[in-house]
């Protein structure tokens, strides 16, 4: 069974004319799968949607097959930007999570604590986010969105924010993550090599209003080879991609 | 090492060489210039003053800050209430806004001595009147820190399953600490100058009624060395309360550094 369905979903923010419409997608067990299309295609508004922030019109979105529809505190969620807490310490802003779900404080910074090492941010612990680097603090906060729920994770451009070389080097690192933990992850990206570089599927979204257009599936075995963006296979897949994008 | 010692002058030796300079100039005037001793007391009559009258200005001085401090609490109480509800309600703060904005616009000195008449020549006129001086920066800064949070992590917050009271706990109080304390900088010094207000208009005790004595002897050199009096505890409760800040607000530091 999939991890998240979603099925048939269609949301307008004024009742009239939708922004996505009858969008249906899956999520398996242990999947990565990448939301690929334009800047302003719906893409953050489907995620508001999975993540409960918005209720759709039509349509309903199932985590293990329970109906989530408009429920939040459900699926992390995590977004473009760090979004950590300036005035928390790093432990704190990761534990924040389990605290509100009501763990007790310290249980909650122990429990966080232990995954610091897993997560290449070991030492950080107690300093404030604003000591951080970009990517330490994107390793943070996609820390803080797996203390929050490790059934399924939504990423808003996790990355986008980074220049190209922390941004590939966190993507070596996030395959190393996703490889032991085996979050099921949807990501949002508008950047091609990225999809096919990180994911197992990748669903594109297209059209006014927007819709999921095709899916595409990278075979491409896991672990990845570090070189595997250089690759024909790599060009195949990303040729393909952009036939697709331009033909819908 | 070069850089703090730089600072040190910059921040500390500067601003006391121009006060030392001020307070030669003011000896100068009183020893060889040609101002008369009854209308501009020189510093070493006001030392003197301060000296002999010690005892005194301190209890009266303790009058107004336990005033001062009563005030205090209960403005940042209402001020923060006012805040909290303005925010949580639109059509309170529709409601709300202009009439605080109005009483605002009142001059103190025109409502103190109604207080008087109203609430008698104890504490309670001067507690209520800096009360009223009080709340009003107090609230429009939390309104203001709490609207400026970032919409973003509201939503991140509520999709964390975070209820409206630990989005406030966790996210808008802290946002707000900041122009919480830069109003409260202001109000303290505000709040003393109140209670003295207060006094001077009607009184028995308290550095304002100190105050009026001493004018109506024409003992200025007592009333010189009150004024001082006044200007350093305000001053001591402006640091006190950057004091707090920074222990409150530990993360300031790093941001400012990194910044």
């Amino acid at each position: 069974m999939a991890v998240l369905e979603v099925q048939g979903v269609t949301f307008s923010y004024d009742n009239t004319t939708p922004v996505i419409e009858n969008v249906n997608l899956t999520l398996q067990k242990g999947e990565l799968v990448c939301l690929l299309g334009v800047s302003g295609g719906g893409k953050t508004t489907l995620f508001n949607i999975i993540s409960g922030l918005h209720t759709p019109q039509q349509g309903r979105v199932l985590l293990n097959g329970e109906d989530v529809t408009g429920k939040t505190g459900r699926i992390s969620y995590m977004l473009q930007k760090d979004m950590l807490l300036p005035f928390r310490t790093v432990v704190d802003n990761v534990a924040l999570p389990l605290i509100l779900k009501g763990m007790p404080k310290r249980r909650a910074r122990e429990k966080a604590s232990a995954l610091f090492e897993q997560f290449g941010i070991e030492g950080t612990q107690k300093q404030y986010p604003a000591a951080l680097s970009g990517g330490m603090r994107q390793r943070a906060a996609l820390l803080r969105t797996y203390m929050f729920s490790g059934e399924a994770a939504l990423l808003d451009e996790p990355f986008s924010a980074l220049d190209t070389i922390t941004k590939s080097e966190m993507h070596r690192w996030y395959l190393d993550v996703m490889d032991t933990i085996k979050l099921s992850t949807i990501f949002i990206t508008h950047d091609i090599d990225e999809a096919i570089l990180l994911s197992d599927r990748i669903y594109l979204l297209g059209g006014k209003p927007g819709t999921i257009t095709d899916e595409i599936v990278i075979k491409e075995p896991k672990p990845r080879q570090r070189a595997f963006n250089l690759t024909e296979a790599f060009l195949q897949y990303k040729r393909e991609i952009i036939s697709k994008i331009h033909t819908s | 090492m070069n850089g703090k010692l730089r600072s040190t002058i910059s921040n500390v030796l500067l601003p006391l060489a121009a006060l030392v300079l001020l307070v030669f100039i003011w000896f100068a005037a009183c020893e060889w210039g040609s101002v008369p001793k009854f209308m501009l007391p020189s510093p070493q009559a006001v030392w003197q003053a301060f000296v002999k009258d010690w005892e005194l200005m301190l209890s009266h001085a303790r009058v107004t800050l336990t005033e001062t401090f009563i005030g205090l609490f209960f403005g940042i109480l209402t001020g923060f209430f006012m805040a909290v509800v303005m925010d949580r309600f639109r059509i309170v703060q529709k409601l709300l806004y202009p009439l605080i904005i109005v009483s605002q616009t009142i001059p103190t000195v025109a409502i103190a001595p109604l207080l008087v008449l109203w609430m008698g020549y104890k504490m309670l006129p001067k507690i209520v009147l800096i009360i009223l001086i009080v709340f009003f920066p107090i609230s429009i800064s939390l309104l203001e820190g709490f609207g400026s949070v970032d919409r973003d992590t509201v939503n991140l917050m509520r999709s964390m399953g975070a209820n409206r009271l630990q989005i406030f706990r966790y996210v808008k109080m802290p946002s707000a600490l900041g122009h919480f304390f830069s109003s409260l900088k202001i109000s303290v010094s505000y709040a003393v100058v109140g209670a003295v207000l207060a006094e001077w208009l009607g009184g028995t005790e308290g550095l304002g009624c100190y105050m009026t004595r001493v004018r109506k002897a024409y003992a200025y050199d007592k009333m010189f060395a009150v004024i001082i009096l006044i200007s350093v505890i305000s001053l001591l409760l402006i640091w006190l309360t950057g004091f707090i800040q920074k222990r409150c607000m530990p993360w300031e530091k790093i941001n400012k550094t990194r910044s």
